[in-house]
């Protein structure tokens, strides 16, 4: 198959993804909300944006965001960087740099989530200012950052996934009763708010290439997974922040009110 | 684009490598960042302002049926349409076709995403239209959260070891670029309309709800196909 072919089979998939959601949305304004649409013209440019849009990233994601991934995780495991003999049994701690990239990657392109800029933004105007919107991105990126982190140490070592996860949840119900209520649902959203589109398919690259070259592991058990890891630990960071501001200001006002009584 | 300097960083100062087909990446990653500009773009040119308008006409309009419909359809509809699902659901097939799970051949890695994507889909759809009721009756989401976690936890146990690390990715995935803005809109949208709801507190969740569900249907997918 040629390249155009290629390109414009993809886009008839691409047509056919993005069909229900264009369907539902006709079916709605005019079926039961009965309005004719507004900005027929720009509405239905944006739709031919979104088609070119989505196929243009499909091809790229198959050139560049999985090759990357891959090639890193085959990179930061290889013997030779890792500086041991073929033989050599390896050990968990031998592979630190697979965590610290884990870690790098999961914080910075959080940081700069635009969808998670919208939502701190919208939680600091709502919480009157308690809740720093800044303090929040970097609650919910130092979360992602650890569970990525930590969802490489998993499969390095090869430990069932569940064990993980469940002990996530179990603390994620105990913080839900000491942190504060306006929190809670925010803190819940911004696990999934935070895994973004690029994210994905690097993220789950990588673990997809750790599974390969690690000896012992079978990516179909050990590969995926990464991207629930850093799903989950968000939602504790923004809940944990929650309540150690509530505690600082605790303390604060304590502290002027026993300056006040001087 | 951070992602880009961390790769960069880290292949010039700790792997001293170059990068093999240089070319062939960055061409790539010029389509994924043009690609996703143009996407994002229509979608705010055509899709949300639609979605927006219609999520708050029909909070307003008041008729559940209506209302609980159209949850389901914006669930899934917007969930067929999230890129980083299909990225997921064919990393999923073609890993699964290297494992012998299914077949090798085209058609069945196809039918395999296909039945993932549906299934979540179908998961994320049924989980919105759980969130609205739930903001209409106003009832803590906590329980509801809660409760999910112990279906997870249960399941885990009963379905095929393959499929668990998929199923709890897939909660992950399918609240993105799509999906977050229309369905926080209808969230938003229905608490403000509806009186004695804070916005805050009942508004937001939807999203939460939207990932825990699939995790459930595609473990049940798992317990299913095998």
């Amino acid at each position: 198959m040629s390249a155009t072919m290629v390109f414009l089979s993809l886009l008839w998939g691409t047509m056919m993804d993005v069909l229900p959601i264009a369907s539902v949305l006709f079916f709605f304004q005019l079926f039961v909300i009965r309005k004719p649409i507004p900005n027929t013209a720009s509405v239905l440019m944006g739709f031919a944006f979104v088609l070119v849009g989505l196929t243009l990233f499909l091809v790229g994601l198959e050139m560049a965001l999985f090759p990357v991934g891959r090639l890193m995780a085959e990179q930061l495991t290889s013997p030779i960087f890792l500086q041991l003999s073929e033989d050599a049994e390896l050990h968990w701690m031998d592979y630190y740099w697979v965590y610290a990239f884990g870690f790098c990657i999961g914080f910075s392109t959080t940081i700069a989530e635009p969808a998670l800029l919208a939502v701190a933004t919208k939680a600091s105007e709502v919480s009157g200012g308690a809740i720093g919107a800044w303090g929040l991105r970097v609650a919910v990126a130092l979360g992602v950052a650890v569970g990525v982190a930590l969802g490489t140490f998993r499969i390095v070592i090869g430990a069932p996934i569940h064990y993980f996860i469940m002990a996530g949840y179990l603390v994620v119900v105990i913080q839900t009763f000491f942190a504060p209520k306006l929190i809670v649902p925010i803190a819940y959203d911004s696990g999934g708010v935070t895994t973004s589109t690029v994210t994905v398919p690097l993220i789950a690259a990588l673990g997809l290439g750790l599974a390969e070259t690690v000896p012992g592991r079978n990516p179909l058990i050990d590969g995926f997974g990464l991207i629930a890891f850093a799903s989950l630990f968000p939602v504790m960071s923004v809940m944990a922040y929650a309540q150690l501001t509530e505690i600082y200001q605790g303390w604060v006002n304590r502290a002027r009110a026993r300056q006040d009584a001087e | 684009m951070p992602i880009i300097l961390v790769v960069v960083i880290f292949q010039v100062f700790i792997l001293r490598q170059p990068l093999p087909n240089v070319g062939d990446l960055l061409i790539g990653l010029l389509l994924v960042i043009v690609g996703l500009a143009l996407f994002v773009k229509g979608l705010e040119l055509g899709l949300f302002p639609i979605g927006d308008n219609m999520a708050h006409a029909l909070a307003k309009k008041g008729s559940s049926f209506w209302l609980v419909l159209f949850a389901f359809a914006l669930g899934f509809s917007t969930t067929i349409a999230e890129p980083a699902l299909i990225a997921i659901a064919g990393e999923a097939a073609d890993v699964a076709a290297r494992a012998g799970a299914i077949g090798a051949d085209d058609l069945a890695r196809m039918e395999y995403a296909k039945g993932l994507r549906l299934t979540v889909a179908f998961a994320v759809g049924l989980a919105i239209v759980v969130g609205v009721v739930r903001i209409i009756m106003g009832w803590p989401i906590q329980i509801f959260i809660i409760t999910g976690y112990a279906v997870v936890i249960i399941l885990t146990a009963f379905a095929p070891r393959e499929i668990i690390s998929i199923a709890y990715d897939s909660g992950g995935v399918t609240t993105s670029t799509v999906t977050v803005p229309l369905v926080t809109a209808l969230g938003v949208g229905l608490a403000s309309s509806i009186r004695g709801r804070n916005p805050m507190i009942d508004g937001f969740g939807l999203i939460a709800f939207a990932s825990l569900l699939p995790m459930i249907f595609v473990m049940l997918y798992g317990m299913f196909i095998v």
